[in-house]
């Protein structure tokens, strides 16, 4: 079986699901468990299992760091997928790409329903004074918002209806998304930033190519549309 | 000549967990053998000890459920030792403290410059067990007994003259065992200071141990500050270093950052950090949040020195 054939199985795919389902099963059932939704006996063997992460005694700082750092970690390798396609010309890897970018989207509403639900029992005015007084939660409200028309064109009928130049225009505010993210990220910290600065310096590489490539790209030098050859 | 540059020692490098316990009893063991009562509590890499501390009442004591010791030794900032929460827990255990421990307490405040052993500071006053409130400036609260005595008590040996406006502490460093500046992205040796009326408030604590015994490493050991109307960051850890000055010592997270961490740094619901509301907490193994109390609920004890203050510009 070559590697083409594995990437264009449609098992690449239910693979890939799971893979991306992996951090959000980890931590589903130790929410639970904080919550008192389960028995004692259940929480302890999950407690006990390696497999499920320790949400330890902050739950609500935990899960909205949980879920903040998969939203930014499945947006980064939303970003890798184009460039690795073309570097390794393998034309097939685009069709993991939409599944990557739902599941940031994903994420990023758990990590949005963490902070209204956990943090601000849903306290409208509270939620938005925050939206409006704190520099890093506006910058996460605007990134998630940008997500949130991408989420819901990203089926193949949706691209059709636009037309995929429309489309592909639309889906260019993923670099947005993914620059608010980062930049929510490194607002927040206290002291330590390493993790942030790493994140921006993974995404500054992957826009870079981006331009790169659009600099060099032949199509942009010929502007004008060669006549029609007469014949 | 080449001189080659002494390979950084990591965390990894630290003699396995299981090796330094054992060695620790064994030590315990043989220099309790030896030396019998006299040694102190701090022998030769004592492991935990029992300390025997006075209960005390309000307004020492508060009647607040205490926070399990799993997570008072397991949730912990103390960036020398790592950024994340449980870092510390894990990290710190390797660290050997340093035996004999000396502190130093000298500045143009002290009539009298002195060097204590840990055997001498455990001497100056009776060991008494406090039931503190302790919040965090992240809005995280825990409840714990602290074991030691009024910090008042040792300043007064070093006899304080009118030079003393201030006090400055500083924390053990050790950048082969613990983060460098650039990784926790703070200044090291961590420094805090005080105003001389809040160092000789009598709720200021100098603190050996907690829960019965002597402090895990990760909470300060061999002996910190505790101040319990104040944001968390201002009980310094491991304090190796005390001077009594005349100027407002600076003070590491002001230094890393003005606007959000004042020198006074009073647990205050209406004033708010600049990234987050302070009117409400966490209170570690509760699930609903709780609403901050002015001054951490101690208002009667300290209000006073704040009187004529503008609370929100010295935050």
């Amino acid at each position: 079986m070559t590697i083409a054939n594995i990437l264009s199985s449609k098992w690449a795919k239910v693979v890939l699901f799971l893979a991306c389902a992996i951090p959000f099963m980890r931590l589903s059932l130790p929410v639970l468990a904080a919550l008192n939704a389960v028995p004692d006996s259940v929480a302890n063997a999950i407690s006990r299992s390696s497999f499920f992460v320790t949400i330890g005694p902050n739950p609500v700082e935990f899960i909205t760091h949980y879920t903040g750092d998969w939203t930014l970690r499945l947006l980064l390798i939303t970003l890798t997928v184009t460039p690795l396609r073309n570097l390794l010309n393998r034309p097939q890897l685009t069709r993991f790409r939409r599944m990557l970018g739902l599941f940031a989207f994903f994420y990023a509403i758990l990590h949005l329903a963490t902070w209204a639900w956990l943090d601000k029992q849903f306290d409208l005015s509270e939620m938005w004074k925050d939206i409006m007084k704190r520099w890093y939660i506006t910058v996460g409200m605007a990134a998630l918002l940008g997500m949130t028309p991408l989420a819901i064109t990203s089926t193949a009928g949706w691209v059709r209806r636009m037309g995929f130049k429309r489309w592909q225009k639309l889906h260019r505010l993923v670099y947005f998304c993914a620059a608010a993210g980062v930049i929510h990220y490194y607002l927040l910290v206290k002291s330590d930033i390493r993790l942030p600065v790493m994140y921006g310096a993974m995404l500054t590489v992957l826009l870079a190519y981006r331009v790169i490539k659009h600099v060099r790209s032949p199509r942009r030098v010929v502007t004008r549309r060669a006549p029609a050859p007469v014949g | 000549m080449i001189i080659r540059r002494q390979p950084e020692l990591r965390y990894s490098d630290v003699t396995p967990k299981s090796v330094y316990l054992n060695r620790r009893r064994f030590l315990g063991a043989a220099s309790a053998a030896a030396l019998g009562s006299l040694a102190g509590p701090y022998s030769a890499f004592a492991a935990p000890t029992k300390l025997n501390a006075a209960k005390t009442q309000a307004p020492f004591s508060v009647t607040d459920k205490e926070t399990p010791l799993a997570t008072v030794t397991n949730y912990n900032n103390f960036y020398e030792f790592g950024t994340d929460k449980p870092d510390p827990g894990r990290n710190a255990p390797k660290w050997h403290v340093p035996d004999p421990w000396t502190v130093r307490i000298e500045g143009a405040g002290a009539g009298k410059p002195q060097t204590l052993d840990l055997n001498a500071i455990m001497k100056i006053a009776p060991l008494e067990e406090r039931i503190y409130r302790h919040r965090c400036v992240e809005r995280w609260s825990i409840i714990v007994p602290w074991i030691g005595f009024s910090l008042s008590a040792l300043l007064k040996l070093a006899e304080p003259n009118g030079n003393a406006k201030y006090v400055a502490f500083q924390s053990y460093y050790d950048p082969k065992v613990m983060l460098s500046q650039g990784e926790a992205g703070i200044r090291f040796p961590y420094v805090e200071g005080l105003r001389m009326d809040e160092a000789m408030n009598s709720l200021a604590m100098l603190v050996v141990g907690l829960y019965g015994e002597t402090l895990p490493n990760q909470n300060g050991a061999p002996f910190r500050l505790v101040v319990p109307w104040k944001y968390g960051f201002k009980s310094i850890k491991s304090i190796n270093k005390i001077s009594l000055v005349e100027k407002e010592p600076p003070t590491t997270w002001n230094i890393a950052n003005a606007r959000e961490y004042g020198f006074y740094s009073n647990v205050n619901p209406e004033v708010d950090h600049p990234r987050w509301s302070q009117a409400t907490e966490e209170r570690l193994g509760e699930l609903a949040r709780r609403k901050t109390l002015k001054f951490n609920g101690y208002g009667d004890q300290v209000a006073g020195m704040y009187a004529f203050m503008d609370l929100r510009k010295n935050y």
